[in-house]
């Protein structure tokens, strides 16, 4: 489904990501860790363009990405994205959030496109927010929005870039839950987070990012109960002990 | 000091007879409120464009719009009014500028000065609207186009109704700008409301007067565009955001 064949990308002297191959199949979950700044969200926005990159090739669903000739927007609409800071549209309702780009994009019908958005918050449980707007929400309604939004067009994957990380502690498992349902219904998925209860419930391989180089990317269970690398090692050790 | 004050003044047949000072006075202030709004129409529709083309990553369509603003911005709105009113029917082509230098006097002023301040007020909309743009989370735009929005489709849906709105209390003081800098036309002859206070003056020597009334008209057109724009506000404010319930 998306495959990353020796991805390089800079800014100017600085190398942000160097030389990464990996890839997920259909149905795979893939959790990618790392410390900060260490490249893994750029790596995920590489993937459906939002970051141009230098060198290797991404290819998603037979599309190249970093071909110039390659309709980007056409390829976005097909893959889902949840971003850190939910990135709701204050200025629409949450029904308009999630109807216009079915609307404007895949050229659904109005009502239709109002009945899917429903159907969706009611799968992740906000169906009684519909008439509300983004701001009168909280962060982890916010980002079950941002989720359903995301799904209402019907996607072939969905990258989840550190969709936790922005939420107070005590939202963060209503995001979860719904993300381990996705993933149970077998949706593609490739998530950078730091939530490693998730990976360990979820992910079939788990990608350790340092300084813009894939480090480990293993089968969860062999990264979770012997990472190769010394710097996975503490890595783990610092974040698992909470 | 021995000043007379007559307010009667206004009530009195002006020198040309065929009206009175007040209606000299209201015939200023029709003139300063159709050029004003016709020239913010112009500000505001121009200064849009060259407010989003500043932000959008064609550098060759950035750098013009730059350049443009730096233009308008840079150089005194009263020497860009005796350019528009003085030098550039010269430089038009002779069929073109002879149709402007024989076209009636006033509507050469008015054209003339409709022009300089719609620009002259774009280039500073221009600035307004390209901070609101940039003032957005960038994650806004990454979300429009994510979703599989063209760039332009994210302008319209995403970033441009949240800009605007953001924009909305630096853009009412700009309006209020183009109302104060339309006086400045009344240097070409233009007959706007300073204009008339001065001819106020010349023909009836009551000074104080001509100008407190040119003062009050000021005030009262302002007063109803600062109303009028927070009524706007108000009903354009997103709930749960910025000036929202």
């Amino acid at each position: 489904m998306i495959k990353i064949a020796n991805v390089s990308k800079n800014y100017g002297d600085f190398k942000v990501l160097t030389d990464c191959t990996t890839s997920v199949s259909k149905g795979e979950v893939i959790v990618v860790c790392g410390p900060s700044g260490s490249g893994k969200s750029t790596l995920i926005k590489c993937v459906n363009g939002l970051e141009p990159f230098q060198a290797g090739e991404i290819i998603v669903d037979g599309t190249s990405v970093g071909d110039p000739k390659t309709n980007l927007s056409k390829l976005r609409a097909r893959v889902g994205m949840v971003f850190q800071n939910f990135e709701l549209f204050p200025h629409m309702s949450i029904t308009q959030n999630l109807a216009i780009a079915q609307v404007k994009v895949l050229g659904r019908k109005q009502d239709e496109a109002m009945d899917k958005g429903l159907k969706l918050l009611d799968r992740v449980g906000l169906k009684a927010q519909a008439n509300k707007f983004p701001g009168q929400l909280s962060g982890g309604q916010q980002q079950r929005v941002a989720i359903a939004r995301a799904l209402a067009m019907d996607p072939i994957c969905m990258l989840f870039d550190e969709p936790t990380s922005a939420l107070d502690p005590e939202m963060v498992n209503e995001v979860l839950d719904v993300m381990t349902e996705l993933a149970q219904e077998g949706m593609t998925m490739m998530c950078v987070t730091h939530e490693m209860g998730f990976a360990r419930r979820v992910a079939n391989r788990v990608i350790f990012m340092d300084h813009g180089r894939i480090v480990e990317d293993d089968e969860k269970e062999a990264f979770f109960a012997n990472p190769r690398s010394e710097r996975a090692q503490q890595f783990l050790a610092k974040i698992l002990h909470h | 000091m021995g000043y007379q004050w007559n307010w009667g003044v206004f009530f009195q047949p002006s020198a040309t007879g065929d009206d009175t000072y007040l209606g000299w006075m209201f015939a200023g202030f029709k003139m300063t409120i159709g050029l004003s709004l016709s020239a913010w129409v112009i500000a505001l529709l121009l200064g849009a464009l060259v407010g989003v083309l500043r932000t959008v990553p064609n550098k060759l369509l950035a750098g013009i719009a730059t350049a443009y603003v730096e233009l308008f911005r840079n150089i005194p709105l009263l020497v860009q009014l005796f350019i528009w009113y003085f030098v550039l029917p010269e430089l038009l082509p002779e069929s073109l500028g002879n149709a402007f230098k024989q076209s009636h006097p006033v509507l050469q002023q008015f054209f003339a000065s409709m022009v300089c301040l719609g620009l002259f007020t774009s280039a500073r909309v221009a600035e307004q609207v390209r901070s609101g743009i940039n003032s957005l989370p960038k994650g806004q735009k990454n979300a429009g186009l994510a979703l599989g929005f063209t760039l332009p489709q994210t302008y319209r849906f995403v970033m441009l109704p949240m800009a605007f709105r953001l924009v909305v209390p630096p853009l009412t003081s700009e309006f209020l700008n183009i109302f104060k800098n339309s006086a400045v036309c009344s240097t070409i002859g233009l007959l706007e409301l300073a204009a008339q206070g001065r001819q106020l003056v010349d023909y009836t020597a009551q000074p104080y007067e001509s100008f407190i009334a040119v003062t009050l008209a000021y005030i009262a057109i302002n007063v109803v565009v600062m109303t009028l724009m927070h009524k706007f506000e108000r009903r354009i404010a997103v709930p749960g955001y910025i000036g929202g319930k």
